[in-house]
């Protein structure tokens, strides 16, 4: 098992670094830079400023520049934000982001679970009816729209909740935006879990345990559910990247000190050094949660065993 | 008639479709009694299975079951879930067809043989593990103390099927049924099954339900026998008189249509044509239409289960004619 793990990271390793090669060219590839204004700087000054940061080399050089500097820890500074480096915006954002995300990715694939069961074992039933209908709007309305939809009526006109800002951890200010990014999260698994529940339950086994009469409790708890769970534990990986795609936006409009901000930003002015500092972080991240996957998977299924 | 154990009275079984009523299984009845063999013999899709599984509670959601089922004096038809799995797995119990796939491929077998234990007799981890380790050393599994702690992709077939077993047995129920049990087994496992359920049903005295299509599983087995077509039972009694002079033409059919040894014209004579669809049945009696020796009165009237004077009953108007035929072949 130790041994399929690190292997599991050794492979990761070409992985990451594809993403990164991936990210630098078509960040490079975009049209614009990180200094293009609408009224362009003098010539000397422009000259100096992509000398400082290497832009006035050639592109393979720039790109050697960087992967040794991320090999050593170094993010290289931000383009954006003058005077920080990007590992200390990433410092400074990262934690919030990944809290966040967190969050609502536990709280999101827990509750899906939970109401995938539920409406397998009530099909047709009005539990299940509900559960279709919150599944609908959770995967129709776009987050963007949903934060604004709650800040209005939630937040300005009910008053009941802050509608965004961040005065310091504060739980009533996390309510709204954990439930933005969690909803579609939890919409997907529900109708994942859902979906494999009720096949589960047409399975010859599940009719062998009903005829040893030991009860729909244990039936549901000991011999459908981890069956159920395998196409949902799949879809954690791909689920966790969208929830953290969301997690840019939901910040940005929740006024929330996340990643986000800088990333749009970013993004927005060509800022190379944090656009690529973030995606590594992604990458990093979705590379780990696809390594406890494939060990969850180990735990489910007794045929997949890992030499 | 103190030791009936399984009183099956007028019981039907129905199939609510989204435009229509099916029915499965029509008035079926016969009495078991301790240690006592019956094997209920039809094609596919005449209900034999449904009206078992109905007894057993795991019909389908649109399933409906109807009339009576005792067991020891209990009524099962139209118990609730929650009532029933005290009975269940404790004094009856099921084998199913496919040992392939009816046992859970994510738990290991002692997880799944020892949790009957703990719900029926509330027994001990250890106690119950222990119990279930001897009982497959009673199905014959040469080495239980491998196979106890497996998952079924490890094992083969006729273990897998052998392990079925050994979980039906394991409280010792009044009624065991077998649907189909060695189906999907190889021939030489199959008869290494039907001489394990000689044994077993003597050891525990559990009466024995065998659901086959094949008759060759019946022949040694079986004390009773009851053959199906369309839903409804067109002869029933004991096994070595329908074997030697049968009286409903299907029955007939049937027996021509297994190969046997002294068969010495080498040839198989089967059932002409095909089961009927149960949402159209002919008029009459269900198999006129294939039916050799159909007369206007078989479209016209159906035949009744008659009691003849050898304690079986048929439903056919010409058993005297079908009898004759089988004199002559």
């Amino acid at each position: 098992m130790i041994n399929y793990v690190l292997r599991r990271i050794l492979a990761a390793l070409p992985i990451a670094f594809i993403a990164i090669t991936l990210c630098f060219i078509v960040m490079r590839a975009a049209p614009g830079g990180p200094f293009d204004r609408e009224r362009p700087l003098p010539p000397a000054v422009m000259q100096n400023v992509l000398a400082h940061y290497n832009l006035d080399k050639p592109l393979w050089e720039q790109y050697w520049i960087y992967v040794s500097g991320v090999l050593q820890g170094d993010f290289g500074p931000s383009m954006t934000s003058y005077d920080f480096s990007v590992s200390q915006l990433l410092a400074i954002g990262l934690p919030f982001t990944l809290m966040l995300g967190m969050i609502a990715f536990v709280l999101a694939t827990a509750v899906g679970i939970i109401a995938g069961i539920i409406a397998a074992v009530k099909q047709n039933q009005w539990p299940d009816y509900i559960l279709v209908f919150a599944v609908m709007i959770g995967v129709i309305i776009p987050n963007f729209l949903m934060a604004a939809l709650l800040q209005l009526g939630i937040g300005v006109h009910l008053g009941w909740l802050p509608a965004g800002g961040w005065p310091g951890f504060s739980i009533p200010h996390l309510i709204m935006p954990v439930l933005v990014l969690s909803w579609p999260h939890a919409a997907r698994i529900s109708r994942l879990m859902r979906g494999s529940m009720i096949e589960v339950l047409g399975t010859n086994y599940i009719r062998t345990a009903k005829s040893k009469g030991i009860g729909e409790r244990l039936i549901l708890a000991r011999h459908a559910v981890k069956p159920a769970l395998i196409p949902v534990v799949s879809y954690l990986g791909p689920g966790l990247s969208y929830l953290l795609t969301g997690s840019l936006v939901v910040e940005q409009v929740f006024g929330l000190p996340g990643i986000g901000r800088y990333f749009i930003n970013a993004a927005l002015n060509r800022d190379y050094g944090l656009v690529l500092g973030t995606t590594i972080f992604y990458v990093i991240l979705i590379l780990i949660l696809n390594l406890l996957v494939d060990i969850v998977y180990a735990w489910i299924d007794p045929k997949v065993r890992y030499r | 008639m103190s030791d009936t154990v399984l009183d099956v009275k007028g019981l039907s079984v129905t199939f609510e479709l989204h435009d229509r009523e099916v029915r499965a299984v029509t008035d079926m009845n016969f009495s078991l009694k301790a240690g006592e063999t019956l094997a209920v013999v039809g094609e596919s899709g005449s209900g034999k299975s449904q009206a078992f599984l109905s007894i057993m509670g795991l019909l389908a959601r649109n399933g409906r079951a109807t009339g009576s089922a005792k067991l020891a004096g209990t009524e099962l038809v139209g118990m609730n879930p929650r009532d029933l799995d005290e009975i269940r797995g404790r004094d009856i119990a099921m084998i199913f067809q496919d040992p392939m796939t009816s046992l859970n491929p994510y738990m290991r077998i002692s997880e799944q043989m020892v949790e009957v234990l703990e719900r029926h007799k509330r027994m001990k981890p250890a106690e119950a593990l222990e119990r279930a380790r001897t009982m497959l050393e009673t199905v014959r599994l040469p080495d239980a103390k491998r196979v106890i702690r497996a998952y079924p992709h490890e094992l083969s077939g006729g273990q897998r099927q052998r392990v079925m077993i050994a979980m039906a047995l394991l409280c010792e129920p009044k009624v065991l049924i077998a649907d189909e049990p060695t189906t999907a087994l190889d021939v030489t496992v199959q008869a290494q099954m039907l001489k394990l359920f000689e044994e077993l049903t003597d050891t525990f005295d559990t009466a024995l339900v065998m659901i086959t299509h094949d008759l060759g599983v019946v022949a040694g087995l079986a004390d009773q026998m009851m053959v199906m077509y369309a839903g409804r039972a067109v002869e029933k009694g004991n096994v070595d008189e329908l074997f030697y002079s049968p009286r409903h033409p299907y029955t007939l059919g049937l027996l021509h249509s297994t190969p046997r040894v002294e068969n010495k014209r080498g040839r198989l004579d089967p059932v002409a044509g095909l089961p009927p669809n149960l949402t159209h049945l002919p008029p009459g009696c269900a198999f006129n239409p294939r039916c050799a020796f159909k007369t206007d009165q078989c479209v016209k009237e159906r035949p009744a289960l008659i009691p003849r004077t050898d304690g079986r009953v048929t439903a056919c108007f010409h058993d005297d004619a079908v009898k004759e035929k089988e004199k002559v072949a």
